[in-house]
């Protein structure tokens, strides 16, 4: 990483539209840490799941655009905020940096000269925290510490796995340890909080991935968690919406505060980030 | 002029299908100085050789090729035909037309070419080869066993039947090894402390075997025969000639630690005996838990309460240097720890453990008595799961290898837990079951029959704690479906491996270890008992993950082939070694450098006084890397001259 | 079902096709059932993830393409990190898609744009590209 801390940021979709608070808070706190943050000016999907067709090139284009636009932007380095766009942009990325035939088809069909390489770097918004920003520095601005409040982090699946992208040891995590408990926060680990919530089953079977987001909850409940902090707002959503799915309250957790990392560093820093959605706000 | 005999063998058809034998005689025939030019079916059969030799005398032959396999096949063989017939032995060369032509070609008329042309090149080399005469090596009638388990006594106690002198080296303070850890043994059930501790005893009580106990082998020097070995005796602050054995000194000890002999389930004092059974009968200061340091002693509880004096804190470590002919290694294994596999929470959750401590709660002797207790709450477990291949079998998070002793152990513990806890309930995860041996099989049926075990077929993936049980999640690929129990207990079935200091070893021995770090043995099939220095033997779990059984016998089989090696007054050894023309010589130290066996080292000239190469004749193995490596071309390999392989080559090309 | 296996069958071909879309070894996997043990969606899967792969090694083409479980898997990768022969079962889960894809018969139901409620659209496109739309 650069010592700059001059950074281009990759939002992709649902920042944009149900995450606005991930996005919003994100920011706030990475200008509160000095990391210095520009949109891309010109981006688009992700292509959402890093296709694992291994002779398909096509569904790789929509994320190499975005790495083409960042270099021609002038940046050396892409930040995100979604795990799932981590995880297609890194994994795409990667595609380039290792020894792949489909690369040279890749940069042909873009008529690209000379063609893209690998060179931008791609990190999600923890990394940074965790080899820039050292947790003291967080503590130092704390206003109004988490005191009291356990907190239980939950990883899920993209940013830990597959193996060669994970951001920490998937199978036991614990990057955002630090950083809470220099909120003031309790941290709770618990040993569901990096399985699957479900992901997109969620679209057709509500009631499966009700089932497991229930099971998630009571793991934290039972470990004596508050709340559980997420950083991808597919799990936000299954974790939350899902907990009125009938399927989901028989497997008995009591309602769990469903919140995105930088929500809570950005409150108990004082920082004034955009509206909080209703019943969103959960440190009193 | 010389006169060159070439043989070249139909190798039945497996060197006749391919290559036009009759026609590649005739062309071989019209080489220079070839007067004679032969071919037979079976050049290694007892007809065949005496043809060769006949021939030899006959033709007054002084050079003999043999066209034919490999030299790692039979160049003994042909090399014996070439001595009886007076001829020397390293002029008659072998010349591989099998393994390298006829197997690997389908057509006939490349393969006589081929065969030509190797024929070609082996008599270019053959050409400058000189006559060479084995050397002798006296031979050093003691020998060295590292490591005191049941490998090492076996192999210690069977050189010292036969009269010989054994120093046997174990790194912590008995003798005893894994065996005195277990408790009973499959498929037997026979007690396992109970048939190791008098051969224990028989160790201690021989007078052929020099016991060396909490000491480590620092440095080996020389070669078969004559190796000169330097073994550090670490301090046990207790003379182990005063020390009865009453203990006295135990309750005073204010210091607590972990039992590595109960796999840190139990706790000792500092002072310490490491079991009952230990052999030497001697109490031993664990030095780094001692609240006493070099420089200061604040206690002085054991030295009060032992009457016999035994105690004295200043002790310091000792070194015994003596010779041996020939070294077993017996090193033995470890468990893999469970941290190892973090999926399965074995560094997180006290009661996810080891086969190994698994045992220790089995043993009567044990830190529970004998009682299955779970480790976090003492509680007598009613569900216990048994995770098979936990990082065997696993080339991404382990080891590629399957332990081999797993499948028994793991079939033993979960019937000795249902006698244990006979309304228990305990269930084996396992992906095959491998019950290979004598017994085996059928023990492994009694206790899916007789205790109803429920045997799951699948590989656990994770292991996690809710409220006071363990989740475990499984499979059964049999029914196809998911698995989920509710454990008070998880037993790992950990990979074995090789123990700590094997590698340490290795270097100091000069020996080569395998991927997995287990020391290598000569050969796979035909030496499996000798590692690849000569003179130094292999035996029990250091070569490879083995039970009891396959132990003992290896540990027989190793003093076997020490005690042949011993019955010899001197030994005879290949003159196909290196040797330095120290005037050519820069004093690099190259050689020095990259030879493997420790055979090339540098030393002043007893002409110039300058550094210079020496190579030890009987390290030498013959490999040839100093002499590619030389940059003065100072080092040739005898047998294998730059002037011959360039004759070779020269030929073929 | 019987499976005839012989030489006049051409036994490999589903096998082949599925390694080469997916990259990964098949003949690899020696059916330890590890995935299945971990794999977050396999209550609702009519096949476990192993026994896809072991229908793939038998060149089961029916199963393969009647599997529905294959639209259950999330991709988490669970399976893959912790195979022990380092096999990505999720791209093998894929193959299996894109093959029942290409026959125009994939045996589950598409997502429908309509009534998706309060889905966010991270759920929805990732569902999409299921299907390769």
């Amino acid at each position: 990483m650069s010592d700059g801390f001059h950074v281009a940021y990759f939002p992709g979709c649902t920042l944009k539209t149900d995450a606005r608070d991930f996005e919003s808070s994100a920011l706030a706190v990475a200008g509160a840490l000095g990391i210095e943050v520009t949109e891309l000016t010109r981006w688009n999907c992700c292509g959402t799941v890093y296709s694992l067709d291994a002779a398909n090139l096509m569904p790789r284009l929509a994320s190499v655009h975005n790495l083409i636009r960042a270099e021609e932007e002038g940046f050396a380095e892409i930040m995100t905020l979604c795990s799932m766009c981590y995880n297609t942009l890194k994994r795409t990325n990667n595609l380039f940096t290792s020894k792949n035939t489909g690369l040279s088809a890749i940069n042909d069909f873009l008529c690209l000269n000379p063609g893209y390489n690998g060179r931008v770097k791609i990190y999600h918004f923890l990394e940074f925290l965790r080899e820039k920003i050292k947790p003291e520095q967080v503590k130092d601005m704390v206003t109004s510490p988490l005191a009291g409040l356990a907190v239980a982090p939950y990883y899920g699946c993209l940013l830990l796995r597959p193996r060669e992208i994970a951001i920490d040891n998937p199978e036991k995590p614990e990057i955002l340890t630090p950083f809470l408990s220099a909120l003031g926060a309790k941290v709770i680990d618990f040993p569901l909080n990096n399985e699957c919530c479900g992901a997109y089953q969620t679209t057709m079977h509500p009631e499966t991935v009700a089932r497991r987001a229930g099971r998630i909850i009571s793991s934290a409940q039972s470990e004596g968690a508050d709340m559980i902090a997420v950083s991808c707002p597919l799990c936000h959503y299954n974790l939350s919406a899902l907990q009125n799915v009938t399927a989901s309250r028989q497997a008995g957790p009591k309602a769990m505060p469903i919140l995105y990392f930088t929500e809570l560093m950005a409150q108990a820093m004082g920082l004034d980030y955009k509206a909080v959605t209703p019943g969103r706000e959960a440190v009193k | 002029m010389s006169r060159l005999g070439v043989f070249i063998c139909h190798c039945g058809k497996n060197i006749a299908r391919t290559v036009d034998i009759e026609a590649l005689r005739e062309k071989v025939s019209t080489l220079p100085d070839v007067v004679l030019a032969r071919d037979y079916l079976y050049l290694c059969s007892k007809p065949g050789q005496t043809m060769i030799a006949d021939d030899i005398r006959e033709h007054r032959l002084d050079r003999a090729l043999v066209a034919a396999c490999s030299p790692r096949l039979h160049g003994k063989t042909f090399a014996q035909t070439a001595q009886r017939a007076g001829l020397n032995p390293y002029l008659l060369d072998m010349a591989n037309i099998r393994e390298h032509c006829s197997w690997v070609h389908i057509d006939g008329a490349e393969g006589t070419e081929k065969a030509f042309s190797i024929i070609k090149g082996s008599l270019g080399r053959l050409h400058y080869a000189e006559p060479l005469e084995p050397f002798q090596s006296p031979v050093t009638k003691r020998a060295l066993v590292i490591g005191g388990g049941v490998a090492g006594i076996q192999a210690a106690l069977d050189i010292a039947d036969s009269g010989y002198e054994v120093y046997l080296v174990e790194k912590s303070p008995s003798l005893g090894g894994r065996m005195a850890q277990l408790g009973e043994t499959f498929p037997t059930l026979d007690c396992s402390s109970c048939i190791l501790t008098p051969k224990m005893v028989e160790v201690s009580q021989n007078e052929h075997v020099h016991l060396l106990s909490y000491a480590d082998v620092t440095r080996v020097e020389g070669n078969i025969g004559q190796f000169q070995v330097t073994v550090r005796l670490r301090p046990r602050y207790v003379d182990e000639t005063l020390c009865t054995g009453c203990g006295d000194c135990v309750p005073t000890c204010p210091v607590v630690v972990p039992n590595e002999f109960d796999q840190g389930l139990g706790a000792r004092k500092a002072v310490y005996l490491p079991f009952p059974q230990a052999v030497p009968a001697v109490y031993t200061i664990d030095w780094d838990a001692c609240l006493n340091t070099d420089k200061l002693i604040i206690c002085e509880n054991c030295y009060k309460s032992c009457e016999a004096g035994a105690i004295n804190f200043l002790m310091e470590p000792r070194e015994i240097t003596f010779e041996v002919g020939a070294i077993i290694l017996s090193t033995g294994y470890e468990l893999m720890p469970v941290a190892h596999i973090g999926e399965y929470g074995g560094d997180e959750y006290e009661d996810v453990i080891d086969g190994l401590q698994f045992e220790r709660m089995l043993s009567a002797s044990g830190p529970t008595g004998g009682v299955v207790r779970r480790p976090s709450d003492g509680r007598i477990p009613q569900n216990v799961v048994f995770v098979q291949c936990a990082g065997s079998r696993d080339p991404e998070h382990g080891v590629p290898y399957c332990s081999k002793v797993c499948c028994m152990y793991t079939a033993k513990q979960a019937l000795l837990y249902k006698h244990a806890v006979p309304d228990g309930h305990a269930c084996i995860f396992y992906i095959d079951i491998r019950a290979a041996g004598k017994g085996h099989e059928e023990f492994v049926q009694k206790v899916m029959s007789e205790e109803r075990i429920l045997y799951l077929r699948g590989k656990v993936s994770k292991v996690f704690k809710s409220g006071d049980k363990l989740v475990v999640w499984g499979a059964d690929t049999l029914s196809g479906r998911q698995v989920e129990i509710e454990a008070d207990l998880v037993v790992l079935a950990m990979a074995v491996i090789p123990s700590s200091g094997s590698q340490k070893l290795a270097r100091t021995l000069h020996i080569a270890g395998d991927l997995s770090g287990f020391f290598s043995e000569a050969h796979p099939k035909l030496r499996p008992l000798e590692s690849n220095t000569d003179g130094i033997f292999l035996a029990g779990a250091a070569q490879f993950a083995k039970d009891i059984t396959d132990t003992v016998s290896q540990a027989g089989g190793a003093a076997g082939k020490a005690l042949s090696l011993m019955a010899n007054d001197v030994i005879t050894l290949e003159p196909t070694v290196s040797e330095v023309e120290e005037e050519l010589c820069r004093g690099c130290g190259l050689c020095a450098s990259i030879c493997p066996f420790g055979a090339a080292t540098m030393s002043p000239s007893a002409k110039t006084g300058a550094m210079v190469a020496g190579i030890n004749p009987i390290l030498c193995k013959g490999c040839g890397l100093c002499a590619a490596a030389c940059l003065s071309g100072a080092i040739t390999l005898k047998g294998s001259s730059f002037r011959q392989i360039f004759a070779q080559l020269e030929e073929m090309v | 079902m019987k499976i005839i296996l012989g030489n006049s069958h051409p036994q490999s071909f589903w096998a082949q096709k599925i390694e080469a879309l997916s990259g990964q070894k098949l003949f690899a996997c020696y059916q330890c059932g590890k995935c299945s043990s971990g794999c977050p969606m396999a209550e609702s899967m009519d096949l476990l993830p192993n026994r896809v792969i072991r229908e793939a090694q038998l060149n089961n083409a029916a199963a393969l393409m009647s599997c529905r479980a294959v639209w259950f898997c999330s991709s988490c990768f669970a399976c893959a990190v912790r195979c022990p022969k380092g096999i990505d079962i999720a791209r093998i889960m894929e193959a299996v898609r894109t093959l029942q894809m290409m026959d125009g018969k994939p045996a589950t139901e598409q997502p429908s744009c309509k009534d998706t409620g309060t889905l966010p659209q991270i759920a929805l496109i990732s569902h999409f590209r299921k299907f390769n739309m």
